[in-house]
């Protein structure tokens, strides 16, 4: 066994070349999924509400995005704005933003979904009495619904973000210096040790996950005594 | 002038006629009890004079304006005519305080400290004195509703909607709602209830309506709609909860 090439090499696993080069490793797998959960949470919330709209100019952009992001490979995706930014924008983005981009439209679809269900889930008497006491729908949705909905969301979104998290691992295919990617640098250069470069890889991954989903079975625990509480 | 003046109000939910040609004047302070059988239209019938329901036929004056004019805000209607509901309908994640406030300082843009004075005497007057920082799931049934009722008093509103406010509560926290109800009806408000507590109703109601599939069927004074009241269906279904 060759562990020693992993012991040689696992700080440029765990932050790349940093601070002497650029970001890498594990850091930028993290450093994308948190961006791009960021990014996503937003688009989730817009293209979210827009699908609930009653006005069909409102409703059917967002239905399309969904729909149509859901029913295609998030690796597409990343080929997708990774040549088409160059016809786009006229030059090529970086790997990382073009990553990036491909990560923030595929979740942002799932995180409407979850959106719109959560909304769905309160009892119709609360936007009622919102209404009904004068608040406008926005006021209603600002002040009643989503700090309600959000907070039971909670936990679909740390599930939507550990998905990111492995997924992160996919731009590796367009030469975003991630985990995977600086792995299979390590590999190649040495290539008497792949299984205990990729065991470490796979620990982890692991370790991230794992902790990102204890904590959330930990938040939902917390989420489910509130709900108790408030039946 | 009428509080509320209700004309030839027809309204459909797809090919379902749930209110047929409903007339119904309301004065100034008056209070009027509705009653009839599930699935007559009595919800549908109150939440059309907020416009929680929309309707197709009639008019609905609040005033002599009419609450579908272009210069009518909806959302000015709707603090103009507080409503209760049978569920209660608090905001679990906001305390009591904050459940009465919220509408006040949105709405009607009133300053924070002075609206949680007026909470605060308005949660005394239906006798939730210290319970203001609780959250509606720490108070019971009949605590809940009278918190819904301070947070639709807040508006300052000229009419109140009730709908089967005591329907969901235990028995022994029915008087304690229908006590703050009595109180607000003394005081002159003008107050259209939908309700089975024929008691109350004999006790406060200025005029009690009976509906029957859409349609106002009978309409009287308590005293002569408890002793004769002239449609056989009203007599069974005063059989049938009495
Ligand atoms: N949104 C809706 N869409 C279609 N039908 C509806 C809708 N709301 C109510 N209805 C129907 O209209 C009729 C009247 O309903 P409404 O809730 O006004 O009755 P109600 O007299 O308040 O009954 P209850 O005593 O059970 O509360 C019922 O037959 C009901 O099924
Ligand atoms: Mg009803």
């Amino acid at each position: 066994m060759h562990w020693d090439v992993v012991y040689n090499n696992l700080d440029y696993f765990l932050w790349g070349a940093f601070p002497k080069g650029p970001l890498g490793g594990l850091a930028m797998s993290i450093v994308l999924a948190l961006l791009g959960i960021f990014g996503a949470f937003w688009i989730g919330l817009a293209a979210g509400l827009m699908r609930l709209s009653r006005n069909g100019f409102v409703r059917w952009p967002a239905t399309v995005y969904i729909e149509v992001v859901r029913g295609t490979p998030l690796l597409m995706l990343i080929f997708w704005f990774y040549f088409l930014a160059p016809i786009l924008f006229g030059h090529t983005l970086p790997a990382a933003e073009s990553a990036l981009t491909s990560f923030i439209v595929f979740t942002g679809a799932y995180v409407a979904e979850i959106v719109r269900a959560g909304v769905l889930s309160l009892p119709r008497g609360q936007m009622e009495a919102a209404r009904g006491s004068g608040l406008s729908h926005v006021q209603a949705m600002s002040h009643v619904i989503l700090p309600q909905s959000l907070r039971n969301m909670i936990p679909s979104f740390v599930n939507q973000f550990v998905s990111l998290t492995k997924d992160t691992s996919l731009a590796y295919i367009i030469g975003v210096d991630e985990l995977m990617r600086n792995a299979t640098q390590v590999n190649n250069r040495t290539y008497n040790a792949p299984t205990e470069i990729f065991i470490t890889v796979a620990v982890l991954y692991f370790i991230v996950c794992f902790a990102l989903t204890s904590f959330s079975r930990r938040l939902e625990k917390h989420i489910m005594r509130y709900q108790a509480r408030n039946r | 002038m009428a509080m509320i003046e209700i004309r030839s109000l027809n309204k459909w939910f797809g090919d379902f006629q749930v209110l047929k040609n409903v007339n119904q004047s309301v004065e100034k302070g008056e209070v009027l009890v509705i009653c009839g059988p599930s699935g007559s239209g009595k919800s549908t019938f109150i939440r059309c004079i907020n416009r929680l329901e929309d309707f197709q036929q009639g008019a609905i004056q609040l005033e002599g304006k009419d609450i579908k004019s272009p210069e009518m805000n909806v959302n000015t209607l709707r603090t103009e005519i507080g409503i209760v509901f049978q569920q209660f309908n608090l905001y679990p994640h906001l305390t009591v305080l904050k459940n009465v406030t919220l509408a006040p300082i949105k709405v009607k843009k009133v300053r924070r400290e002075e609206a949680e004075t007026t909470a605060l005497q308005l949660l005394d007057r239906v006798g939730i004195h210290d319970q203001a920082l609780k959250y509606p799931a720490e108070l019971s049934g009949g605590q809940q509703q009278r918190v819904a009722i301070a947070r639709a008093l807040a508006m300052r509103p000229k009419v109140m909607l009730f709908d089967e406010p005591t329907s969901a509560l235990d028995p022994e926290m029915i008087n304690e709602v229908l006590n703050v109800m009595k109180d607000l009806a003394r005081d002159g408000m003008t107050m259209l209830c939908v309700t089975h507590e024929m008691g109350f109703a004999r006790e406060v109601a200025d005029r009690i309506i009976f509906m029957d599939g859409g349609e106002i069927l009978e309409e009287a004074p308590p005293s002569e709609f408890f002793k004769n009241p002239r449609h056989e269906r009203t007599r069974a279904f005063l059989k049938e909860i009495l």
